[in-house]
């Protein structure tokens, strides 16, 4: 007991030093702040250094059993998916520009705004966002677990470039694949915006057409499928990387699948703006004297 | 099928060669494996300090030491899975830290890796997984390496029929058995295996005991087993090291508590050997007694209120 005792004294006695040496609340909040800021900026490093990595392994075509998988996983499966909410938006799109644009006496000039819309921002935007939900989430989940049991590290024992092996392939689906799956989302999202103003709507069936061959070219397609391939990079780098550095148990693997999301998501908006006020630049130098304004 | 007086024949001849194998291996002392100051840290967390040790060829050791002391970070530190924050690991004259990575990814077709829940590949199957070393060094192709999964297979005393499973399909230590197999594949010059007998039945794990002792007597492989499994240790190794979480050291003290043969760690003059050999709690128990002064009320000391419960 008198040892338990003097434990106890000591007990008191540093917690007295540990009270006056406690920092204060603004040190604790400039402290806190100052380590967020650290670790995002190392995750940035760290996350640029992976990304680095994978386009070094690049030049080793991965084998037909490591890809194929992936392609399927990422292009085959995805396309219904991305197909059905292309249709939604595209006639949602129709369901609420009508009002404003009948007002205003301009309903014949839907087909130009929602194709516009679609080529250029939904249908891309759209399609990443659908591929980062079902396939980022799932690769983070994916690799994540297999760092957690340990399947990472024996394929670094076996000789294997974990790189090379698990995330090529995925940077190769997602890359290659995320235009086709963009081009889907415009496709459906014009067959539904046309299908809901002209059929639903009754707007003129020339006219809408008409308008859409007017105002949207093939700059516009192009930009869209141009933009989609930074934001499939994006997600496979992302998606990969939270995988890669995913906590231990069922929690971690857990947290990764949902950053791995709400990273990429927020990259490829983020992106977007930047990507299109490249694009605009672009295509205001190529194209000084065009008229590609709706209004 | 053996009877049991021809198997107790088969084991004690199995024993024997043992012996002549690892007789024939402790003479030769060049070290295969060896840590030189390897110190690991997490952050601010020394996980390893100062580690000296040199394994000879053919030796089988034991790392034996409670969790968390960095047994497990050992083993990986020796195939490159992790890197230490200072010192060097050596393999057959090497530094490895030094290897680039192509010369790297040669060197690891020397060690097999038998991992704790035998880190298993969930989308392929088990032949795909037993072949998996080979198809990605691309030594062998079609019925060679079918032939050469299904050896493997066979000597760990698993039938043809698993071949299509998966690994969910199979048991605890049936998995140990398929990671045993594929370390095996490349006839590897040293084996790790990292707790091979946590997490099965007694009988299980005197399987998986014979397997090791089986793999030795079979090939001239240099074996480093991390256990807690004090009754496999005894019975697989010829050299037990004990480790000792870097935190609860005295300063300079050295973190292997034991270096030495199995038979005598019963008599080792240092009482955390003993009491971790006995699996008796010690003063773990008298910090858990402590802790309770903190804020809770005092933790009753069971083994006084029960003292039928008392060993000896």
């Amino acid at each position: 007991m008198f040892r338990h005792g003097g434990t106890m004294q000591l007990n008191s006695a540093a917690s007295e030093v540990d009270a006056e040496n406690e920092p204060s609340a603004l040190v604790r909040w400039v402290s806190d702040w100052g380590d967020l800021v650290v670790e995002a900026i190392i995750t940035l490093g760290d996350m640029a250094i992976f990304a680095a990595r994978t386009a070094a392994w690049l030049i080793v075509w991965p084998r037909r059993g490591t890809l194929l998988p992936n392609f399927y996983q990422v292009g085959v499966l995805s396309l219904p998916v991305v197909a059905l909410t292309g249709t939604f938006i595209g006639m949602v799109l129709a369901l609420q520009s009508f009002n404003q644009f009948r007002d205003i006496g301009l309903e014949n000039k839907m087909g130009a705004v929602i194709n516009w819309s679609l080529v250029r921002e939904l249908g891309p935007v759209l399609a990443a966002t659908m591929l980062a939900g079902r396939v980022g989430s799932a690769m983070a989940a994916v690799l994540g677990t297999m760092r957690v049991t340990e399947q990472i590290d024996a394929l670094i024992s076996m000789g294997a470039n974990p790189i090379h092996y698990l995330v090529v392939p995925r940077f190769l689906a997602c890359i290659l694949l995320i235009p086709a799956l963009t081009i889907m989302a415009d496709f459906m999202g014009i067959v539904g915006g046309y299908f809901f103003s002209v059929v639903m709507l009754e707007i003129d069936h020339y006219q809408y057409l008409n308008n859409s061959r007017e105002y949207v070219g093939g700059f516009d397609l192009f930009i869209g499928i141009f933009k989609s391939f930074f934001f499939g990079g994006t997600i496979a780098i992302v998606s990969c990387y939270r995988g890669f550095h995913c906590q231990a148990g069922a929690e971690g693997v857990g947290r990764a699948a949902t950053a791995a999301f709400v990273y990429s998501f927020v990259l490829i908006l983020a992106l977007d703006l930047a990507l299109n006020i490249f694009l605009n630049g672009v295509h205001d130098a190529l194209w000084p004297q065009s008229k590609n304004k709706l209004f | 099928m053996a009877s049991v007086e021809e198997q107790v024949v088969l084991m004690v001849d199995s024993a024997t060669q043992v012996d002549q194998v690892f007789a024939t291996s402790t003479d030769n002392a060049v070290p295969i494996v060896e840590l030189r100051a390897m110190t690991l840290r997490f952050g601010r967390q020394t996980i390893l300090n100062e580690i000296q040790l040199a394994i000879p060829h053919g030796q089988t050791i034991a790392i034996i030491g409670e969790s968390g002391c960095g047994k497990t970070m050992l083993l990986k530190s020796i195939v490159g899975l992790v890197a230490p924050t200072s010192g060097e690991v050596w393999y057959d004259g090497r530094d490895i830290n030094t290897l680039s990575d192509k010369e790297m990814t040669q060197l690891r077709r020397k060690f097999g890796f038998v991992f704790q829940n035998a880190a298993l590949f969930d989308s392929m199957t088990i032949g795909q997984n037993v072949a998996f070393p080979i198809v990605q060094h691309r030594l062998e192709r079609g019925r060679n390496v079918h032939r050469m999964v299904l050896d493997r297979l066979a000597e760990v005393g698993l039938p043809d029929s698993v071949l299509p499973k998966r690994p969910a399909q199979l048991s605890g230590g049936m998995r140990k058995r398929v990671g045993l197999a594929r370390a095996l594949i490349l006839q590897p010059e040293i084996l790790l295996y990292d707790e091979p007998t946590t997490g099965l039945d007694p009988i299980m794990s005197d399987v998986i005991n014979e397997l090791i002792l089986r793999t030795r007597q079979r090939n001239p492989v240099t074996s480093i087993v991390v256990t807690h499994d004090m009754k496999s240790a005894r019975k697989i190794a010829d050299r037990v090291i004990m480790l000792y979480p870097f935190a609860r050291l005295a300063p300079g003290e050295n973190q292997i508590l034991y270096d030495g043969p199995p038979e005598e760690l019963d008599a080792w003059p240092d009482r955390r050997v003993r009491q971790f050999v006995e699996g008796e709690a010690g003063e773990r128990l008298m910090e858990l007694r402590g802790k309770s002064y903190d804020g809770f009320e005092e933790t009753p000391n069971l083994v006084d209120q029960y003292p039928e419960k008392r060993h000896g």
